[in-house]
């Protein structure tokens, strides 16, 4: 591994050298490699498109060509909005996402604020404390949770998820925003401070004005991963018409040994569409602070 | 003597209570902490301590039961099941760690050249980490389907094998196509943020170094590695604790058979716990991860900061 990793190395980095490389060398070493990437990272999506709009006797005929579809067909998608819950289960989806999205930016804004900028005794440690608090996997945390929600009274319902999203929402958003309010001139805030500002009025009228290309990405982020979130809403949630689309694609259309392929793959493409739109508008902003993220 | 006459008139204006406080940045610092801390308390740090302490009892679902010390654990530690599941882990996050790390890190290695389209190359490369992993499962459990597998299909109109592979319902098989699923998520995490890092180093070290006659193994080793470690350091960690704890993988394609064979831990923890009722045994498996996780992030931390032997110096 390391031996072909080094020959693509000696390619020139970033075009600087890159002259030096001949074009047929340049297509064995770059190219062919990266369309072979490119294929197997994205085969899967079209392999889901296909089987989604194939008709039954086609998904079972054996000898067919299995990478082409002769008859396309929308009856499973037709299936899957007119005869099961799943517009429901994509209203669910919407809703805890967004809430818990908001709910997370909201105390994430504040404490990040309050961490980078405040700057209050213990600060540093309380940062540490966030990152290692994102660090928490929610595989260790679903029985004690299922255990409280119970206890509160909140089983089976939205707000047992939109409470327990912020768990990993807000210690990942925090530490995204505390990056971005570092890169933002202290000098503008001192300013606002000698003219009588109070620290509230900085941070609403200057600091979050000035941070929207961060708040925009730690949304997105943070939609994302609530929208992709799986074990708890299998543990909390039983009733069908509450599910999310990720639990109930698995609870709800398998059933038995006959698996609707068809409507599975129908429901796993519509269920990646808003995430995968939503990443398509943003995602300058979404390479950028990943990176900038990690680049701490 | 002259700066006390303003001083004198200064108790004129009185300071309110809220002013101070406002001016106090302590006071302000918790006031501002408070909504994220109050949830953070409450939903993490207390089902934390919630769940280890459920390890030492022997609660069912629907209630908190008898503190029975350490008798879940050495129920488990009896329990063959549990060392398999352990094992497993164990096997699935380093075989995929390993291998997402160096396809990662290639294809990183890759992208840092001038490309064309390369920003929407980048954008769809992202593509598998956003999408839902339960719902790329799905799409894997077609592809691994014992009668309908495309990958059996292309292989037999190779006519590379005659007999449609068995890829879920045999044992070494099964831990061979969940770390494949697994590594297929992976990647582009790993390769995004390592290019990133790969765009911090500056040219003139390449450069420099052609010039003295280095040999491109020799660039690599010296100037990239180095100069990546940092970033190699956090991306590792995050990896290898996701794929420690992951999930929702194996819940979709083989929910832990053939036979136990890609049972994880936290798989395990949850068919004893929620379909098996056993919360008591379930949180014991839970806790029984919490050391390997701050192994891992220990190892992270220590084993791969920047260290001087990696830019040729001594370690003191």
């Amino acid at each position: 591994m390391t031996d072909a990793t080094a020959s693509k190395k000696d390619v020139a980095d970033e075009g600087g050298m890159g002259y030096l490389v001949s074009l047929p060398r340049k297509v064995v070493t770059i190219y062919i490699p990266l369309a072979l990437f490119v294929f197997i990272l994205l085969f899967p999506f079209y392999w889901m498109t296909v089987v989604s709009v194939k008709p039954d006797n086609e998904l079972i005929e054996q000898g067919a060509n299995p990478f082409w579809v002769d008859n396309p067909t929308l009856q499973h998608i037709r299936h899957l909005l007119f005869e099961t819950s799943y517009p429901s289960w994509l209203w669910n989806t919407m809703l805890v996402a967004t809430v818990s999205t908001f709910l997370s930016l909201f105390c994430s804004v504040l404490a990040a604020y309050a961490i980078e900028r405040l700057r209050y005794k213990g600060s540093r440690y309380v940062g540490m404390g966030i990152f290692l608090a994102y660090l928490v996997p929610p595989s260790i945390l679903f029985i004690p949770l299922s255990v409280m929600v119970q206890a509160y009274g909140v089983r089976d319902t939205p707000l047992a998820l939109i409470l327990t999203y912020p768990t990993f929402l807000i210690p990942f958003s925090t530490w995204l925003l505390m990056g971005y309010f570092r890169s933002i001139p202290y000098e503008l805030e001192e300013c606002a401070l000698i003219d009588g500002a109070s620290r509230f009025q900085i941070l609403t009228k200057i600091t979050i004005p000035l941070a929207i290309p961060g708040l925009i990405s730690a949304g997105i982020f943070a939609f994302t991963l609530s929208w992709n979130e799986f074990i708890y809403a299998l543990t909390f949630i039983d009733a069908s018409e509450n599910k999310t689309v990720p639990v109930a694609i698995v609870t709800e259309l398998v059933r038995g040994d006959i698996y609707a392929w068809g409507s599975l793959m129908a429901g796993a493409l519509l269920g990646s569409l808003p995430v995968a739109i939503l990443y398509s508008f943003f995602v300058d902003h979404y390479v950028a602070s990943l990176t900038g993220a990690v680049k701490e | 003597m002259v700066a006390e006459a303003p001083k004198a008139a200064a108790p004129a204006y009185k300071i309110s209570l809220w002013a101070q406080l406002n001016n106090n940045r302590d006071f302000l610092g918790l006031f501002f902490m408070l909504p994220a801390g109050l949830v953070l308390l409450l939903f993490l740090t207390y089902p934390l301590g919630l769940g280890v302490y459920l390890s030492l009892t022997d609660s069912r679902i629907g209630g908190v039961g008898n503190f029975i010390w350490f008798d879940n654990f050495i129920w488990l530690y009896h329990d063959s099941v549990f060392w398999l599941s352990v094992f497993n882990t164990l096997l699935y996050t380093i075989v995929a760690s390993a291998i997402k790390f160096g396809l990662g890190l290639w294809l990183a290695l890759i992208l840092n050249h001038h490309l064309p389209f390369k920003a929407f190359i980048r954008a769809i490369i992202l593509l598998p980490w956003i999408v839902p992993t339960v719902l790329s499962a799905i799409a894997f459990w077609w592809i691994f389907d014992s009668q309908y597998s495309i990958i059996s299909w292309a292989l037999t109109e190779l006519g590379l094998i005659d007999q449609y592979i068995d890829f879920l319902g045999d044992p070494d098989n099964a831990r061979a196509s969940v770390i494949a699923a697994n590594i297929w998520r992976g990647i582009p995490f790993v390769a995004i943020t390592l290019l990133a890092g790969l765009q911090t180093i500056p040219q003139s070290l390449h450069e420099a170094a052609t010039l003295d006659g280095s040999t491109p193994w020799q660039r690599f080793r010296f100037i990239t590695l180095p100069m990546l470690t940092p970033i190699i350091a956090v991306v590792m960690t995050f990896s290898v604790l996701f794929t420690f704890t992951d999930f929702q993988l194996i819940y979709v394609l083989t929910r832990g058979g053939p036979l136990n064979a890609t049972h994880l831990m936290a798989t395990l923890s949850f068919q004893r716990a929620i379909p098996g009722t056993q919360l008591g045994e379930g949180a014991a498996i839970a806790t029984a991860m919490i050391p390997f996780l701050i192994t891992a992030i220990l190892f992270s931390y220590f084993g791969l900061q920047n260290r001087k032997w990696q830019h040729g110096g001594r370690d003191d």
